[in-house]
């Protein structure tokens, strides 16, 4: 019972990390019209930013946790002023092309930059150790600070998209991008801001993981893909469907890496081809072509 | 300029350049064996990516997947059974379609955005699969230590000389190309490039658009798998790095890099391409990072890529209007 629990535990764990990146990408298509596959790289660079601050220059967790994404945010308004703002407009695949670009510049400057070998960050010493729950089971307490981290941003962006106008604005502007900007509203300062914002969750995604998995090169490249198929399972630009999507994802992680661990690689493959061939729009997805 | 003088003039050039292909060998130093055998090779990849990518529309970040697969396929049968090469490469084309046909059959159900996620996430799935699987796959050290077979039975060619196994790659590539080059002509091809420019009209005329893509996949994925079952006697390993995506990403680069809108486009990107990777991995480690500087401003200002732009620079200089 008790490693059922443990189970269900981790894949709330996993789900919610996963769901805090792929809404990301989902922001960043909703209101760009891009999937961007240098959004794993920017969850890497999160992630070692995080330990160049924490590791080398000896400052608290806390501080990485906000530096770091803000650090990748302003990475990422340059990125969109100086290489996007050429293929806005033209057809999606050459999108597609410039940030699969991307993901190799910044996946080979990260090489350069850290080197290929394998970093680990402590998590701060509030949040080392185990806790006891109620019903005698020990889970790290880091990892109960991930679902809250999750559960917390999920409210956040709830807030954010539902309730704020800044929300509505960005709603307004994926929606119909020509309309919202006849009714006065600065389009280009909101795209550059929607993709500001799916950086910035992908780099908190990033550094909240750091002292959960190792950090190295091929960190970026397992959550792009975990990402898609998170994407692809909940539904490209949905925001439930992130979250069922990340969930799902997390339940096939968390079960079957305890359950099943011969097939537990592609089990993600599997649970994303089952999808597709049921339900190829995903489950929260709706038809828009 | 006539079209007539033109068509001549390109046919002279062909000739003049397969002359030169052929002669490598005997005309240029060692070393350049290896390059030209890498080019050729190289070149099947990126056209066989460009019958997807060039004619039918869409951008395949997976293409890894059916090469890798491909010399796999011919290493093992290498290693374990010692058939004739051709029957090697004939069941590494074989395994590329197979992969492409399940893989393509999840992936062309919706538009390119999803098309260009599916290839991927699938592609790496294939990677790992040859990274952890290492009862079959010998994991990260992939499969190495085969001995290389006669090309057909009593073909006498000893293909241990580098020079030797460069002719019939060449040999293997130009019948590979002048096939393709026939699909990509034909009905079925000039319905491809419609479905590219259309897919709504094309399925209006009451042609399974689904139906031809999946089609075009596949047939990618054999020559893909051709060209993966060439490349692994002559590196003489089939390693996990062939099948990831940093090398779907390199028939992308050498399409975009000569030009996707021509047959003969790719092959003159690979050329480049692979000149240019031993030119600067000379006095930096750091190629990858050129070939993404390289992408991104290519796909930012010079889309027709140098084959195109060259091709229409001398139209226009020939004041070819007709």
């Amino acid at each position: 019972m008790s490693g059922f629990a443990t189970a269900a535990l981790n894949s709330l764990d996993i789900g919610l990390l996963l769901f805090v990146i792929a809404v990301g990408l989902n922001i960043v298509f909703g209101v760009l019209n891009i999937i961007n596959f240098a959004h794993g790289a920017l969850y890497m660079l999160g992630a070692y930013l995080a330990f160049t601050l924490i590791g080398l220059l000896g400052l608290p967790f806390w501080v990485a946790l906000v530096v770091a994404p803000l650090g990748v945010a302003g990475l990422a308004i340059v990125i969109d002023r100086l290489l996007l703002r050429f293929i806005y407009g033209r057809e999606i695949t050459d999108s597609l092309l410039l940030t699969f670009a991307l993901l190799l510049i910044i996946n080979e400057s990260t090489r350069l930059i850290w080197g290929s070998g394998i970093h680990v960050i402590d998590p701060p010493a509030l949040l080392a150790g185990t806790l006891t729950l109620p019903g005698g089971l020990r889970y790290p307490v880091y990892n109960l600070f991930v679902i809250g981290v999750g559960l917390a941003l999920l409210a956040g962006l709830w807030l954010l998209f539902n309730r704020s106008r800044i929300g509505r604005i960005m709603r307004a502007a994926s929606l119909d991008g020509d309309m919202a900007a006849s009714l006065g509203i600065n389009t280009r300062a909101v795209v550059t801001g929607a993709f500001a914002l799916g950086a910035w969750l992908a780099a908190v995604g990033g550094v909240v993981a750091a002292p959960m998995r190792a950090i190295d090169p091929g960190m970026g490249d397992k959550i792009i893909i975990e990402s898609f198929i998170v994407v692809v399972i909940g539904g490209l630009g949905s925001f439930p469907g992130a979250l069922i999507g990340a969930l799902a994802l997390g339940v096939i992680h968390g079960f079957g890496g305890r359950y099943l661990p011969e097939i537990n690689l592609i089990l993600p493959f599997i649970g994303m081809a089952l999808v597709l061939l049921v339900k190829p729009h995903g489950l929260m997805g709706q038809k828009t072509d | 300029m006539s079209r007539v003088l033109m068509r001549a003039l390109g046919v002279v050039g062909a000739a003049a350049v397969l002359a030169g292909l052929v002669a490598v060998p005997w005309v240029a130093p060692y070393f350049y064996i290896f390059i030209a055998t890498e080019v050729v090779i190289l070149g099947l990849l990126a056209a066989s990516f460009n019958l997807v990518f060039g004619y039918a529309g869409m951008l395949s970040f997976g293409h890894a997947a059916f090469y890798g697969v491909g010399a796999y396929a011919t290493a093992l049968v290498l290693l374990h059974l010692q058939w004739p090469l051709i029957a090697c490469l004939a069941v590494s084309a074989v395994a590329g379609a197979a992969l492409a046909l399940v893989i393509g059959f999840l992936s062309v159900r919706l538009d390119e955005v999803y098309f260009a996620m599916l290839t991927l996430a699938f592609g790496m799935m294939v990677f790992g699969v040859a990274y952890q699987w290492r009862s079959v796959t010998n994991g990260s050290d992939g499969i190495a230590g085969f001995m290389l077979t006669d090309f057909a039975p009593g073909v006498g060619w000893v293909l241990d000389d580098p020079a030797v196994y460069y002719h019939v790659v060449l040999g293997v590539v130009i019948v590979a190309a002048a096939l393709l080059y026939l699909i990509c002509r034909s009905s079925f091809g000039q319905v491809l490039r419609a479905i590219a420019q259309n897919p709504e009209r094309v399925a209006f005329c009451g042609l399974n658009v689904r139906a031809y893509r999946l089609a075009a996949f596949t047939v990618a994925g054999a020559f893909a798998g051709l060209a993966g079952g060439l490349m692994a006697p002559f590196l003489r390993v089939a390693s996990p790095e062939m099948l990831h995506w940093s090398m779907s990403a390199e028939p992308v680069l050498m399409a975009i890099l000569g030009g996707t809108g021509y047959f003969l486009g790719p092959f003159v990107g690979a050329a480049l391409f692979v000149l240019l990777e031993t030119w600067i991995t000379g006095f930096t480690e750091a190629w990858m990072l050129v070939l993404g500087v390289l992408l991104a401003l290519m796909v930012m200002f010079f889309r027709r890529g140098v084959f195109g732009t060259a091709l229409a620079w001398l139209t226009r200089r020939t004041g070819d209007r007709s």
